[in-house]
């Protein structure tokens, strides 16, 4: 019964309150992944109705359903919902849920984060629905194309919400790949290695890493987008030194690795069913590590093949090509993996395998429509027509919708912990399966007989009738297909008998605990030794409740986890924040920067920012101790210290993780300045401006003073407080003297650069301040030194940005 | 064509092709899709015959052979056909007729450097002979699309970008605008119309409407 007095002890210091109480302060990563993986099912299924409102307009030539305004709404609020509401956090739920206990952890290494980003997610996405019922929903396509989507030719405020929601949204999208990318190299459990890792985890790190690379191009555009919109400072302008270009190539350096985005984590939940589904081990792990990475790599060469026909040297487009037909190779490789897995095992067609055949062969197809539009000739007969609509729904209905339903039907028994008694999964399959490719099959012809996207209304003549006739049968038959599945859902809920555990004999560890999962997910951590431990150990379950492994004994009532280094070895105790509403309320105050930006009252928003830095004040201070506890018993007689007194805690991490995500950011503006300063029609610009040295040298000076100060023999970290107000005083000093930024696109990205550079440099000076404050409250020791190396992390940062910034913003006008 | 029998034709139709380049991207397709449905075949029997009683199954075969040396080579035969066929589609000729397209919202304005008035709605080209389109626009982004004749370029703002085409017989072609450009966007768009030598001097001077 030692199992049952952990089970409540452990409870107790894990649970949320019950009531309205957990549901805004818990920070579980369980509540927290079932929460986006519902949330984004209900968007997927308003996304769903506008594709039904979409096909009941286009079933009939010159359709009088609805009109090319609230139909150009219907399309551009549709494929942003499936992209940004559905698909994204779709898959973060899923990991968010899964990753901890797939790792033989307790919870993710940064709770309070996911939480942040789950309620920025729900309200930016409230945002967009918002718009959609107020009528002013987004219209100029999900890839918002400027100058359609610029003030000029979308003067209202439908273009606002897009840029400003999609960018909310964004912020749970950065703070899930942060999460993820540390907990899989940190929070698992010990002697879990790299090489053990479960197959699904290594798809996360990739996607995760692409992520917070692929993001950051798009919040620029964005950002630059809106800054256009609100401010009229003319970076799409060609007027006036912008090019439209530029938005293009800044969408699809995120657009396109989105896609494999997508794609990737849905491919690790067919490595992980396809196997158990085949009672078997997959074929080639390693080899498909190896294909996952390189997919992830190259998926940012081959940003430009959707850019084929805007008017690129040839040459140019043979390498993009390639690039893309490459990228074909690790996508084959999976392919014949899986195969090859099923061949070598003894498959069974259970439901989660019946899904899995139907991604087979919907995928295989949208794949190969995908080499054909790599070929650059061909891809200028049927880029922007619906063959090209037609090839994106089979690469993603294909290669993320059916594995999704798999692994929902997979982990489902994990998820309730009942087993299901009513056969509709089998029909629901069969209705999405033949409803998906009579609507989409034959759109590949409609393409090729010339009908474009994105047109409300089609002639007689055109020869298009039939076709888009079958297609919206086909998608209404799909919608049922849906609507089956939803409720098979809620059935194995609320009406199933209990599944036993761990149903399918599967190997990963998140089937060596009960379910539903408890709070805690496992009463002890488990010694890893195989790829499949919950295989090869029958009883880990068991001996994992009843307190055998590692932090098996509850200790002050902390969240305790372990970090462990790449192969496996124990780092220290991770001791995880507690329930809290700060995530709900920052979210509520990021909310009003965002809201205020969209209605215009710009003078909230400084405030709201304010409020922004002062809750992450109180988030930082929560955590760490006044004392020194040196090693603690960890059980299996080991020890290890807690993570408030070593060099790099998981904060430090994440810190070195978000800011790859803002330095690609960076990175993305000065490319944006090599753009137009080499592409752009209206350059060099007017010569105006003068540039300074003086500019430059205050800037290295205060650079130099922010680095090097602190690193002085018997210096403390506060003192590169001095280098950074400097730093603060030249870039506003440098923007005071540059021209106005309305004038010209060059003038616009000085102000767009010194902005950053002093962003930075407050957040340093934040950053420093709270060291100096912890320092004096006691929190700082020798041993305690973590939080002043995340601090110095962030000021060397605002530092080598200050000087980058303080380079760019002056060397073009000075070598002129 | 036997092609265009089953269904393909059309008055906008890439596989009812008038025109040398759209009749070799035709040609492509047609190959291409060969291709992608032996591919096709051969996965999804891998797929079936895996449910039959197990059997050998060699790592190397599948990942090395089946997963890299088949994809790179039916790739690398793929991507040499189309940088060759893109390489015949851009304007090689110097010495070809340019005529200026130019998009708004929702008008397309062609001109000539021959002398002929500008035209509303409708280019005139001569048949069998190539002819460059240098393609502009004043407001936002468009794409010059005549599918029977060839593929598309975008209008882009503040660029001039160049297109050939050609049409092999005199006819009338219609031409769509494939960049989403607005509330107007599905009615934007025109008609190429191809004359024969006698008809296209009469154009010149004046006397073709």
């Amino acid at each position: 019964m030692k199992a049952l007095r952990l089970h409540r002890e452990f409870e107790a210091i894990w649970r949320a309150p019950a009531g309205w109480r957990g549901t805004i302060s818990s920070v579980n990563h369980s509540d927290i992944g079932r929460r986006l993986i519902i949330a984004a099912f209900v968007f997927f299924a308003i996304g769903g109705v506008l594709a039904m409102l979409i096909r009941a307009q286009l079933a009939t030539p010159r359709s009088a359903f609805v009109g090319p305004e609230i139909y150009n709404q219907l399309f551009t609020m549709h494929g942003s919902i499936m992209m940004f509401l559905f698909a994204i956090p779709m898959f973060e739920g899923l990991a968010i849920y899964m990753l901890p206990k797939l790792l033989g952890a307790r919870d993710l290494a940064f709770p309070r984060l996911s939480a942040y980003g789950w309620w920025c997610y729900l309200f930016g996405a409230s945002l967009l629905i918002l718009s959609m019922l107020l009528g002013v929903a987004p219209d100029s396509g999900w890839f918002m194309y400027t100058p359609l989507s610029s003030r000029p030719y979308s003067p209202g405020i439908n273009s606002d919400f897009w840029l400003l929601g999609i960018t909310f949204v964004e912020i749970s999208a950065i703070a899930a790949a942060v999460d993820i990318t540390v907990s899989i190299l940190r929070v698992r459990a010990p002697s879990m290695s790299l090489d053990q890792l479960p197959l699904f985890a290594w798809y996360l790190l990739a996607t995760a890493l692409m992520m917070l690379l692929g993001f950051p191009p798009l919040i620029l555009g964005s950002i630059l987008l809106e800054i256009e919109r609100a401010f009229d400072w003319p970076f799409f302008d060609v007027t006036r030194g912008g090019d439209s270009l530029l938005w293009q190539h800044l969408f699809w350096l995120f657009g396109h690795p989105e896609v494999y985005i997508i794609f990737l984590p849905a491919a690790g939940v067919v490595s992980t069913v396809l196997p158990v589904m085949a009672r078997t081990p997959i074929l080639g792990y390693r080899i498909i590590v190896a294909a996952v990475l390189s997919l992830a790599f190259l998926s940012f060469g081959l940003w430009v093949h959707h850019m084929f026909t805007v008017g690129i040297p040839h040459m140019a487009l043979a390498f993009f090509s390639a690039a893309s037909t490459l990228v074909a190779v690790p996508t084959g490789v999976q392919i014949f993996a899986w195969l090859g897995t099923l061949w070598a095992g003894r498959p069974q067609m259970k439901l989660p395998m019946l899904y899995l055949v139907g991604f087979f062969v919907t995928f295989v197809m949208g794949g190969l429509t995908g080499v054909m539009v790599a070929v650059v000739p061909f891809d200028w007969q049927v880029h922007d027509t619906a063959f090209v609509t037609a090839h994106l729904h089979y690469v993603l209905v294909g290669g993320f919708v059916f594995p999704m339903l798999a692994g929902a039907y997979y982990w489902l028994p994990h998820f309730t912990g009942r087993q299901r008694t009513f056969r509709l999964g089998e029909l629901a399959f069969w209705l999405i399966f033949i409803g998906f490719h009579a609507t989409f099959f034959l759109m590949h012809l409609a393409g090729l007989l010339g009908q474009p996207r994105r047109v409300e209304s089609y002639p007689e003549a055109a020869g298009w009738t039939w076709i888009n006739l079958i297609s919206s049968v086909g998608g209404f038959v799909m919608a049922i297909g849906f609507a089956l599945f939803a409720i098979d859902m809620a059935l194995q809920l609320f009406l199933s008998r209990r599944s036993p555990r761990n149903p399918w004999q599967a190997g990963t560890l998140e089937w060596a605990m009960m379910t539903p999962p408890a709070s805690y997910n496992i009463a002890s951590l488990p010694h890893v030794r195989s790829r499949e431990p919950a295989y090869d150990e029958p009883d880990l379950a068991n001996a994992l409740a009843r307190g055998e492994g590692y932090l098996g004994t509850p200790r002050h009532s902390w969240r305790e986890t372990l970090s462990v280094d790449l192969k496996g070895r124990i780092q220290h105790i991770i001791v995880l924040p507690g329930n809290t509403r700060l995530p709900i309320v920052t979210a509520v105050v990021t909310g009003c920067f965002f809201v205020a930006l969209l209605l215009k009252i710009y003078w909230v928003a400084p405030f709201a920012l304010a409020g922004v830095a002062a809750l992450g004040w109180r988030w930082a201070w929560a955590l760490g101790r006044q004392k020194d506890l040196g090693a603690l018993p960890i059980g299996r007689g080991e020890h290890a210290p807690t993570h408030a007194e070593v060099d790099d805690p998981p904060g430090w991490l994440g810190s070195v993780f978000l800011l790859l995500a803002d330095s690609t950011l960076f990175g993305s503006l000065l490319f944006g300045q090599a753009f137009l300063l080499t592409v752009a029609p209206g350059w060099p610009p007017p010569a105006i401006f003068d540039g300074s040295w003086l500019v430059i040298l205050l800037a290295g000076a205060a650079a130099s003073a922010a680095v090097f100060l602190p690193r002085q023999a018997g210096a403390v970290v506060e003192q590169a407080i001095w280098g950074h107000l400097l730093l603060v005083l030249t870039l506003a000093a440098s923007q005071w003297m540059a021209p106005v930024p309305t004038g010209h696109a060059a003038a616009a990205l000085i102000g767009v650069l010194n902005g950053y550079g002093l962003f930075h440099a407050a957040v340093a000076l934040l950053m420093l301040f709270f060291v100096r404050a912890r320092r004096r409250a006691g929190f700082l020791s020798a041993a305690r030194r973590g939080e002043v190396r995340i601090a110095l992390l962030w000021s060397d940062y605002a530092a080598a940005t200050g000087v980058i910034v303080a380079l760019s913003s002056q060397l073009p006008a000075l070598l002129r | 064509m036997a092609l265009t029998a089953a269904g393909c034709s059309g008055p906008m139709s890439t596989l009812d092709p008038a025109g040398p380049s759209a009749a070799a991207i035709a040609q492509l397709w047609w190959i291409m899709l060969a291709g992608a449905a032996a591919i096709l075949a051969l996965v999804l029997g891998l797929l079936a015959l895996s449910f039959r009683p197990p059997r050998q199954s060699s790592e190397r075969l599948w990942l090395i052979g089946g997963g890299i040396v088949f994809p790179l080579t039916v790739l690398t035969a793929l991507l040499v056909a189309g940088i060759v066929l893109g390489e015949r589609s851009i304007p090689a000729r110097t010495d070809a007729l340019e005529v200026t397209a130019e998009a708004s919202q929702y008008r397309w304005r062609f001109s000539y450097p021959t002398g002929a008035a500008p035209t509303d709605g409708i280019l005139h080209i001569p048949a069998g002979e190539p002819v460059t389109v240098a393609i502009t626009t004043t407001d936002v982004i468009h794409s010059f699309w005549v599918p029977r004749l060839g593929g598309k370029m975008d209008a882009v703002p503040g660029h001039v970008n160049r297109l050939t085409i050609e049409a092999s017989a005199p006819g009338t072609y219609l031409g769509i605008c494939a960049e989403y450009c607005g509330t107007g966007h599905a009615r934007h768009g025109f008609r190429v119309v191809a004359h024969a030598p006698p008809q296209w001097r009469a154009f010149n001077s004046g006397g073709a409407q």
